[in-house]
């Protein structure tokens, strides 16, 4: 049978050790499959199984502990053709334990083979999320106070859809490992073992202690039926295939020339759930329109449905440098909170600029031109204020005039809402 | 004439689909998300893949995978991410996965402020991973920067085979604006050089290069480790070759350091003072600048696209025949020591600030005009 284990890479476990058993378990696996060298990856992460990938002449990923899932999931998804098989010891099970939780989840084709010899050997037999409470590790009583965690239970509550436990001793093992590889989907197999190095110095662990703890836990039979649906690659490739439109950037033509046009600063103060921002798109549209150059901020909460929403818009004929708004040309106060998040721009507003506010809103004392509106009286909701306020800017021509409104929502929206869009404007220009 | 409209975070997805990438993975977080959300509209019609991690190390670690199967890969996150993405930064730094991370800076420390701006990583993007090898930091001031400074970042990453960020903030990644998408002229695209002798040495290279790629899961093996290793990719204790790596590391970057600085400057006649900015303050002090020449007080100005390698040479020249420098920055002073250093015959004023607002045109004269 033909090898792929490289033979200028000797082992260098310490004798007895039962990763040696595993790595020629896998050895034996790989042969049996008749795996091709060049399309099999062993990823590895830190540790004393972390040494799997320089005995084999296959592709190798060694990486950070706990994260090898990380790396092959990745390449399984770049590359679907590939063999992945993760070798992981009961430290990177720990540290790596959301990793091992999505893996089985998620289910990507990949293998992950997880050497549990009860401790931490390379780093001098500490304990792990596998020691028993019992057991006498390099941690003094540390391991007394805590419980060793069954990943079987787990992987199978995590959705793994094959899982299987065995000895890392007993000659079974490389058909143990064939039938996880042969699996499709997320298979993870846990093979028990000792470190001869530092747990069984101290603990009495045999190769018959261990298969009677296998036969106290609840059997392990490999494929989980309630687990099994879809390989995670292909259900995704299928999915994303249906995404064929690629969106284009948006772009607007210039339609509009306008004379002596005046850099303008534009705030919406408003609510959650007024559409705010959607207006301030509608108000760079409608400069875009005209060729002009456009920016626009916007400040909300990160609670979506609740706490002000504010846009803040600059449109200059030349290009805009600073973002932000120093002296505002028209402000829109739509509803107290917005009101309240920028109060202080109304002590320094200028003369001319244009505040339009709503009857309900209250505003603190300014000098600029304040113009009122009862958008109740007109019916028109609470949803569309900011749209119907920027057809009453465009009635007094502030920012924006109504060819420049007009364009804009033709090209922000489609025919049905433009249509609606149209009719709350018109309410404003047939009112007076 | 006809402008887009977007903001910074879609105009650097376009950007990294124009440079040809094929594999994004993230996690959501504020101000970074909507990367994602354009990434994920954007990839599957061009065959590429998009997928969220369980966390943040996981989707650097999917990165890493797919860059080593032969994929251009991006991620996107803030400060907070940042923080976790270390321990994979260092693996794709010390074992060289070409790799681009967008870090839409927010208000730090640490969960600081999701929705404030602040140039806060500017010093942990350069050290923030073991070792202190040299990384790559280029930095957008607008939308159009976004778009450009993409393609600039996968072609360095393709090209030194190394993670490169793109240290973007709030402010524009958020922000909406008009440019002209159309009439842009995109840097040609860079590929990383594949390996084409036999025996292949996965690290194995000339003194100040990166070594050629071969992918795992190509017909010749490819070995790969986030260990101290030698030219084969097998753990080696040689002082000699862990010395060479080390050396090679540094000066794969350090010897392009001119080739990889971006820049905008804005000379102007009769001035004896030279801003030093970068990022979105750059902007104010364009517009402070515009103001100061129209009362008679012109002022040049010197805005950074590269951060990282520090580009000592441009700093030197342009600061050259000024008296005065002034280094205006969106943080308490996190890269004025580096230009201190670099001008270190130079007297260098400061002014910075960190309260989630943007820095003022207003306040960029009154430091000008504070003499
Ligand atoms: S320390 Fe333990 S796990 Fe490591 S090689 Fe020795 S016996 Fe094996």
């Amino acid at each position: 049978m033909n090898s792929y284990l490289n033979k200028n890479r000797p082992l260098v476990y310490c004798p007895g050790c039962t990763h040696e058993k595993i790595t020629k378990g896998l050895d034996i696996a790989f042969s049996k499959l008749n795996f091709d060298a060049d399309k099999t990856v062993i990823v590895t992460d830190i540790g004393c199984s972390g040494l799997f990938d320089t005995f084999f002449n296959v592709h190798a990923l060694h990486g950070v502990h706990g994260r090898a899932l990380t790396y092959a999931s990745g390449l399984k998804l770049a590359d679907p053709e590939l063999n992945v098989i993760v070798t992981m010891g009961d430290g990177g099970l720990g540290i790596g334990g959301a990793h091992v939780l999505a893996a089985c989840r998620r289910n990507l084709d990949i293998t992950l083979i997880i050497l549990n010899n009860f401790n931490f050997g390379m780093t001098g037999g500490q304990y792990s999320s596998t020691t028993p409470t019992d057991a006498v590790v390099g941690s003094e009583f540390l391991n007394q106070a805590e419980i060793p965690l069954d990943i079987c239970a787990i992987a199978d509550s995590a959705g793994a859809s094959y899982i299987d436990r065995c000895s890392g001793i007993n000659s079974d093992l490389p058909d143990k490992i064939i039938a996880a590889v042969n699996h499709k989907g997320f298979s993870i197999i846990e093979t028990l073992g000792m470190c001869t190095g530092r747990y069984t110095k101290k603990n009495k662990l045999t190769p018959k202690v261990i298969d009677q703890i296998i036969a106290d836990l609840p059997e392990r039979a490999g494929i989980v039926k309630k687990n099994q649906r879809p390989e995670y690659g292909e259900r995704y490739r299928a999915l994303s295939k249906q995404r064929t439109k690629f969106p284009e950037a948006v772009i607007i033509d210039k339609q509009i020339d306008l004379k002596n046009y005046q850099q303008q600063q534009v705030v919406i103060l408003g609510s959650a759930g007024m559409r705010i921002v959607t207006a301030g798109d509608i108000v760079c549209y409608a400069g875009l329109c005209a060729g002009m150059n456009v920016s626009m901020k916007n400040d909300y909460n990160i609670t979506v449905l609740r706490g002000q929403s504010v846009s803040e818009i600059l449109i200059s004929p030349d290009k805009i440098g600073y973002p932000g708004i120093e002296s505002p040309t028209v402000v829109l106060a739509l509803s107290d909170e917005g009101v309240q998040r920028r109060k202080k721009i109304f002590s320094s507003l200028q003369k001319e600029t244009f505040v339009l506010k709503e009857k309900s809103v209250a505003i603190p004392n300014t000098c600029a031109n304040v113009v009122e509106i009862d958008f109740k009286e007109l019916k028109i909701k609470k949803q569309d204020w900011a749209l119907a306020s920027l057809g009453v800017i465009a009635k007094h021509k502030k920012a924006i005039n109504i060819d420049m409104l007009t364009y804009a929502l033709k090209s922000r929206f489609n025919e049905t809402v433009h249509k609606m869009a149209m009719e709350t404007i018109n309410k404003i220009f047939n009112h007076d | 004439m006809a402008l887009s409209f977007m903001e910074g975070n879609e105009a650097l997805a376009r950007g990294a689909i124009a440079a040809g990438c094929n594999f994004f993975a993230g996690y959501p977080i504020t101000p970074a998300t909507t990367i994602f959300n354009n990434m994920l509209k954007m990839l599957p019609p061009k065959g590429g893949i998009c997928v969220q991690g369980e966390d943040e190390i996981a989707s650097m670690g999917y990165c890493i995978g797919a860059a080593m199967a032969g994929k251009k890969a991006l991620t996107a996150t803030s400060g907070p991410g940042i923080s976790l993405y270390s321990e994979q930064i260092s693996f794709a730094i010390g074992s060289e996965i070409p790799l681009v991370i967008a870090d839409v800076q927010r208000l730090g420390p640490s969960t600081g402020s999701a929705t404030r701006g602040a140039d806060s990583d500017i010093q942990f993007l350069r050290w923030g991973s073991t070792s202190g090898i040299p990384v790559i930091v280029l930095v957008p001031k607008d939308a159009l920067d976004c778009y450009v400074l993409a393609v600039n970042a996968f072609n360095f990453a393709e090209e030194f085979r190394c993670p490169v960020f793109i240290a973007s903030n709030k402010e524009i990644g958020m922000t909406r604006e008009s440019f002209d998408l159309e009439s842009v002229i995109l840097p040609e695209i860079v590929n990383r050089e594949l390996f084409s002798g036999d025996a292949y040495l996965p690290f194995e290279s000339e003194p100040d290069k990166a070594p050629p790629f071969l992918p795992i899961g190509g017909k010749t093996l490819v070995r790969q480790t986030s260990s101290t290793h030698g030219p084969d990719g097998y753990i080696t204790i040689d002082p000699q070759v862990i010395a060479d790596n080390q050396d090679r590391l540094r000066k794969k970057i350090h010897s392009a350091r001119n080739r990889i600085t971006l820049h905008e400057e804005d000379i102007k006649k009769g001035s004896d003072t030279l801003i030093i900015s970068y990022g979105i303050t750059s902007r104010a002090v364009e517009d402070a600048s515009a103001k100061l020449e129209k009362k008679g007080r012109p002022v040049s100005s010197l805005s950074l696209k590269t951060l990282w390698p520090v580009p000592e040479d441009l700093l030197i020249n342009k600061a050259k025949s000024f008296k005065r420098i002034i280094v205006i920055e969106m943080n308490l002073g996190q890269y004025v020591n580096e230009i201190r250093r670099v001008l270190n015959d130079k007297k260098v004023e400061f002014y910075g600030q960190m309260n989630g607002v943007l820095i003022t045109p207003e306040t960029i004269m009154e430091v000008v005009e504070n003499e």
